[in-house]
């Protein structure tokens, strides 16, 4: 650990540290606009400058000069400030002054950096530079004239992002930063380009002009977009959501978040279900909440628990979950499930449905097989964690299941089952790399899981990972990972079928058998609705998706940015969703709606405030008692050891930009599946 | 004055033939195996007691910049030897000279310079626009390998030796040596940060020594004539014989070799014709290419051509292009001009350079129109402040010091200008 | 971009075989080294200039992201990613050929070919453009011809030399004054020996 004085302040940091981070532990605060932490170090725009000895009498990069034994810093001499003074000069001659009209304004570093370092005035008289903007498609507005070349977004795109398109052309003061073609970028991560460009020459294009930071309030809570649990600041002006912007969580998404994380919320002002609906002669009607649960009591009452089922969808709070669950039970229904895709999970050790590993853990590992899973588009976030693991390098990648671009070098082993079954019985030669591996991954994806062999899958998963050595004390490689954020939650919460219940196959092919009269579907729009045949079917749930178009009874719930809700993450983490603003019109949080449904059913639900149920949760799984934290999960059995079908794994995602009720009523997302996968040019008819 | 029999670059003209049997009748190639035989230490050593300083501008002592070089090999980082013929510094037109009518000298260079630091491979990084001058080199380094004085047995020294001729495509920069290293590796010509040094991590992540043309061409004719021969020449730590380019207000613009500390007046006389219209017509000389300040006449009279005189004068001997500039010059047009060069040639990448270049390029304008204010003299002076020294390469540097130097000794004739503009304009407007 | 772009490109054999030649210089691995010396082969190629499919083709010949090779593109000044003339014409106007008359040369490439600095003439046949120093600065003032230097240029020579091309002849190379390459013009000051034995 280098000793070195800073400002004539001694402290003692890490070796392999560069001054402008011993600064930092030091408590100077050094400017900069380059620079940033999880980025390689350009050095480019000398903002950081400091005065080193011993060193040449001229200022040094403290981003580029790695820390030494007995070195001395000095952060505010004539000579620092003279440089800072100079570069900000720099910095502003090209810039144009409209911060009044920019978005950027009251969250810019160059803004906030001048006021601090510069001299306020300039000695400018020549004519400013215009540069033209790029088009990098439905997300990024581009201003580039206000461009300050740190080539942040560069280095982002290609180092975190693995999406080589961005770059700078041209040179001297001709370069400009961009990709050269008119293309967007076809990353599924690349709006956190707008976060890292410290100026307003990349800014949001669908929060154009929408407000002003100091306008807003802002609430930190939980993304439901895929089941990674990205931390989010969810930023609202009176009843609206204006942005989503990620929140620093190294355990997870670190500072990144993906586009549908980030953009999917304009959904949430189209399609919502702001009232009670209540099906008339054939057709839905608007209701008031004593209509609807008349209507709902008058079906339920005295039905034979065994033709009532439920189904929690993909977005559903464990609070509703857990509700849910408790008033099935006093229906006497033992037909329960929280896995729409039918995914074979849950029953056996929670080892068996968690991704064990964790987020941060991938980066301890050397080796990975991904198995049916895409999770480039599953879980964007994972997928960066398992770049920035192989940039690294001394890690090897195989793939079980369809061959796509994840980002990182992958050796395609096989589509199949075929392939697991020579990994499982040693004869694959991938086998070896694993078994050499330290710390060996298994990541088994939604695409493998829900088809009928999904036990006899997940089996042979399991024999991979005992047998290649991805179990010890230490280590735990074996993971599966969601892509719903209510699936975790719901398993931890048991909601599976009972004693002689059914599944989620079992209940379509009950109902459309008559066997089954009842469904309540939490927010379930994922199904075949067709095979619900007459049943009668209550949705619960915020848009008017696939559920509520099939629904007799449509309950109002309050989506995710509206309510205080629990979610657990595939890794088993629990975490807290804060309510940013309240469910419009009579939308309620669910378990409200749930609670107060128990009671005209003759079952009324033991809790009255969310403390208790949340204490009724923490009696079903610990885990709701260890909010933040990825509790870990004994090894144990799970799977059914079995014939797998020949059948190649699918890919679960056909559209990454819609994959839900949200995303799916997000005119946003819809510009991105046009525009960066060329989906839907067909079906709009306002398109261009 | 040098004697003939004491040049190295004796087909500096092309009279002879640059071929592999010319060559060797000038004496190249002969018996370098015997040079190679004496061993690594030996020739560092040899070429660190002639004084040899590098040829290509900072003047960095040679054989101390070899010496920087691992001394063991590691198999799987390679050492490489980078030879900077991107000649672009504006004045300097020597290296062109070596390498289309001399390019053996830089081969055989190559091989021995190569040797001595452990390196099998070496790079040759000519500029784009000497195409011809990248065919002949090609075709000399051809015979070498037909000839087996490189490859895999050079010279029968038992030591494998490639050089490969990597032509550029038009950016200054790419003289800029960790710039060379970028654009070798197939990216743009933008220099990196340092640390890490290139002989730690340079050409490809290896260790890796740059050297100019002329610094490497000569370590044949040094090892083979001893240092101390080399040594004899000029004045203590400004050694050795050196191609001076002799251009501009001269009457016979030439290329000459001569020892170092010649005195820039006598250069000039004797090989160039002296200045057009008579030395007392001087006006002004950039004695080391267009990066270093120019001097005013009063200081050409005495000074000597080497490195340290000519940074006492508060200039430099840069690559030893000498522009010579007669009374009739526009001299702030003639630095603008220069000004306008490196705004063309900065990268783009640091900050100072990319928005200073322009700014300096723009005043400079102006101040050859007169047409600005008095304070803006002290500002520009200002500005080539916050540039030099604050830059990720010596490019902003250079930027920087043609303007000092027109500001140091012509601020007169500047001020000159505004106040004679604005007075016209009064006029006019009376 | 309105530039009108191919739909395809590929080497010619012959270039093909340069291709391989290049890329065999660099170390394994390495082979975006030879970027510069394919884009080179690729431009001659297409006439001077690189269409987008030759930049991609290239890149994806080098196993290199199209972007780092448009990059490359526009930074290096010798290659255009817009059509130009069959011949171009660069004029040094650096300051060591602009204290020797290099704004007349300007002058005259503007009037012998009729068209502005940065622009090419309708036939087709000259691109003019001013270019930084080319490192010939004692045979100033200079004129970079397609892959020729013209040396020691005033005026009228530089008509001659221009001439020459519109007949379609090729003018010789190097210094237009007769001098020998970079010597004093008058006669040699050193290296006076006449062969080169003597001369060693």
């Amino acid at each position: 650990m280098p000793k070195l004085k800073i400002d004539g302040k001694e402290i003692e940091v890490p070796a392999g540290l560069n001054v402008l981070q011993a600064c930092e532990l030091a408590g100077v605060e050094i400017p900069r606009f380059c620079y940033h932490e999880r980025l390689s170090v350009a050095g480019n725009c000398r903002m950081c400058l400091v005065e080193l000895k011993p060193g040449p009498p001229k200022p040094a990069a403290s981003c580029a000069m790695p820390v030494a034994e007995g070195q001395e810093v000095f952060t505010n001499t004539p000579m620092v400030r003279k440089a800072r003074e100079g570069v900000m000069e720099f910095l502003l001659i090209n810039h144009p002054l409209d911060c009044p009209i920019c978005d950027q304004g009251g969250e810019c570093d160059l803004q906030d950096q001048s006021m601090a370092y510069g001299v306020g005035r300039s000695r400018f008289d020549e004519n400013k530079r215009a540069v033209k903007d790029k088009d990098l498609g439905p997300l990024v507005e581009t201003h580039m004239t206000r461009c300050i070349h740190c080539t942040r977004c560069i280095r982002f795109s290609t180092e975190v992002a693995g999406v080589e398109e961005m770059g700078a052309t041209g040179r001297g003061e001709h370069m400009e930063v961009g990709t050269y073609i008119e293309k967007c970028l076809t990353s599924e991560l690349s709006a956190n380009i707008i976060d890292l460009c410290p100026v307003g020459a990349l800014t949001s294009k669908p929060y154009a002009f929408a407000a002003r930071p100091w306008e807003l309030a802002r609430t930190e809570t939980v993304d439901v977009m895929d089941a990674v649990g990205s931390n989010i600041r969810v930023d609202t002006r009176g009843t609206a959501v204006m942005r989503v912007l990620p929140v620093l969580n190294e355990d997870i998404n670190e500072e990144w978040i993906s586009d549908k994380t980030r953009y999917a919320c304009d959904g949430l002002r189209r399609q919502r279900l702001d009232t009670p609906f209540v099906r008339r002669d054939g057709a839905l009607s608007p209701a008031n909440w004593d209509e609807a649960f008349a209507a709902i009591v008058s079906r339920l009452r005295g039905m034979d628990g065994a033709k009532i089922a439920a189904i929690a969808g993909d977005l559903a709070d464990a609070e509703a979950m857990c509700a849910l669950k408790d008033l099935m039970e006093g229906l006497g229904s033992p037909n329960v499930d929280c896995r729409q895709d039918g995914a074979a999970l849950g029953g056996g050790a929670r080892s068996g449905w968690l991704f064990n590993t964790t987020i941060a853990g991938i980066e301890n590992a050397d080796a990975v097989l991904i198995v049916g899973s895409d999770p480039r588009r599953e879980a964007p976030i994972i997928n960066a964690r398992i770049r920035k693991r192989w940039l690294r390098g001394g890690f090897k990648a195989g793939v079980v299941g369809p061959n796509i671009d994840l980002t990182y070098s992958t050796e395609h082993l096989g589509a199949g089952p075929q392939t697991l079954k020579e990994i499982a019985d040693g004869s694959h030669p991938f086998c070896g790399t694993l078994k050499a591996a330290e710390k060996p991954m298994i990541v088994v994806g939604q695409g493998a899981l829900a088809r009928a062999d999904g036990a006899a899958v997940l089996a042979a998963a399991r024999k991979i990972a005992e047998d290649c050595g991805a179990v010890t004390d230490d280590w735990n490689g074996f993971n599966v990972l969601h892509r719903a954020a209510a699936r975790v939650g719901g398993l931890e919460l048991g909601l599976l079928p009972g004693m002689g219940g059914r599944d989620v196959a079992s209940i379509l092919d009950g109902a459309s058998k008559g066997e089954i009269d009842a469904v309540y579907l939490l927010g379930a729009d994922e199904i075949p609705m067709e095979r619900l045949g007459k049943a009668f079917v209550i949705y619960q749930g915020h848009h008017g998706d696939a559920g509520a178009h099939r629904a007799d009874v449509i309950l109002p719930g309050a989506a995710y940015t509206e309510k205080n809700a629990t979610y657990v993450n595939t890794e088993g983490r629990a975490q807290r969703g804060r309510r940013a603003v309240f469910p419009p019109g009579e939308a309620r949080e669910d378990w409200t709606i749930l609670r107060a449904l128990s009671d005209p059913l003759g079952c009324k639900l033991p809790y009255d405030d969310i403390f208790a149920l949340r204490r009724r949760m923490a009696g079903i799984s610990p885990v709701f008692d260890e909010i933040g934290l990825a509790v870990p999960a004994e090894w144990g059995a799970f799977g059914t050891a079995g014939a797998m079908d020949d059948a190649s794994f699918a890919t679960p995602i056909a559209n990454f930009y819609m994959t839900d009720p949200v995303s799916r009523a997000s005119e946003t997302m819809a510009a991105c599946s046009r525009a960066v996968l060329g989906l839907g040019r067909e079906a709009t008819g306002t398109d261009g | 004055m040098l004697q003939d029999k004491d040049r190295i670059f004796t087909n500096l003209y092309g009279v002879h033939d640059w071929r592999l049997d010319g060559a060797r009748s000038r004496g190249d190639w002969d018996d370098t195996r015997a040079i190679l035989g004496k061993g690594r230490e030996w020739i560092v050593e040899e070429v660190k007691q002639s004084g040899l300083r590098g040829r290509g501008g900072a003047g960095f002592p040679a054989g101390m910049k070899w010496s920087f070089m691992p001394k063991e090999v590691d198999e799987k980082r390679p050492h490489y030897l980078v030879v900077n013929a991107d000649e672009s510094e504006p004045g300097t037109c020597k290296d062109r000279d070596i390498i289309r009518h001399d390019p053996h000298k830089l081969v055989e260079g190559c091989l021995v310079a190569g040797f001595a630091m452990g390196v099998h491979t070496a790079f040759i990084y000519i500029r784009g626009e000497f195409v011809r001058e990248a065919q002949v080199l090609q075709a000399a380094v051809d015979e070498a390998y037909e000839a087996g004085l490189l490859g895999k047995d050079a010279c029968g020294s038992g030591w494998a030796m490639d050089v490969v001729v990597h032509r550029g495509a038009g950016a200054y920069i790419c003289g800029e040596e960790t710039a060379m290293l970028e654009s070798l590796e197939g990216k743009k010509g933008q220099p990196r940060i340092k640390p890490p040094f290139p002989a730690a991590m340079g050409l490809y992540g290896c260790p890796t020594t740059i050297n100019n043309v002329e610094t490497i061409a000569v370590a044949p004719a040094i090892c083979r004539r001893g240092a101390s021969w080399f040594a004899g020449f000029g004045r203590e730590n400004n050694t050795g014989t050196k191609v001076f380019c002799i251009s501009g207000h001269v009457n016979n613009p030439c290329n000459v070799e001569e020892e170092m500390s010649i005195p820039l007046k006598e250069l000039i006389e004797k090989h160039a014709g002296g200045v057009r219209g008579g030395w007392n017509n001087l006006k002004a000389v950039i004695p080391g290419g267009a990066s270093v300040p120019l001097l005013p006449k009063s200081t050409c009279d005495s000074v000597l051509m080497d490195f340290d005189a000519l940074r006492e004068v508060k200039s430099g001997l840069g690559t030893a292009a000498v522009i010579v500039m007669d009374k009739s010059t526009d001299v702030v047009a003639a630095i603008a001009r220069l000004s306008k060069f490196y705004m063309h040639e900065s990268c783009g990448q640091c900050t100072p350079c990319r928005e200073g270049t322009g700014w300096m390029w723009r005043v400079m304008e102006r101040l050859v129109r007169g047409d600005a204010e008095i304070a803006e003299i002290d500002a520009l002076l200002d500005v080539t402040k916050q540039v030099e020294g604050h830059t990720i390469c010596a490019l902003g540097d250079a930027a920087a010091w043609p303007i000092q130097g027109l500001v140091r000794h012509f601020r007169d004739e500047i001020e000159q200008r505004i106040v004679d503009r604005k007075t016209h304009s009064r006029i006019q407007a009376a | 971009m309105n530039v009108e772009q191919a739909a395809s490109f590929a080497f010619t054999p012959e270039n093909e075989a340069e291709a391989d030649k290049a890329v065999a210089r660099y170390p394994e691995g390495r082979q975006a080294s030879a970027v510069l010396a394919l884009l080179d082969i690729a431009q001659r190629q297409c006439g001077g200039w690189l269409p987008r499919v030759a930049m991609d083709h290239v890149a994806e010949r080098l196993s290199m992201a199209p972007i780092r090779v448009y990059e490359v593109v526009t930074f290096y000044e010798m290659y255009y990613d817009r059509p130009r003339g069959t011949h171009e014409v660069r004029v040094c106007t650096t300051t060591p050929c602009w204290l020797r008359g290099s704004a007349d040369l300007v002058k005259t490439c503007e009037a012998e070919l009729g068209i502005r600095v940065g622009e090419t003439t309708e036939d087709g046949q000259y691109s003019l453009s001013e270019f930084e120093c080319l490192g010939a600065c004692v045979n100033a003032p200079i004129v970079w011809i397609d892959d020729d230097y013209y040396e020691d240029l005033d005026p009228e020579k530089l008509k001659a030399v221009l001439d020459a091309f519109k007949r379609g002849e090729a003018p010789k190379p190097g210094s237009q004054s007769g001098r020998q390459t970079s010597a004093p013009a008058p006669g040699l000051t050193t290296l006076t020996a006449k062969t080169a034995k003597e001369a060693r």
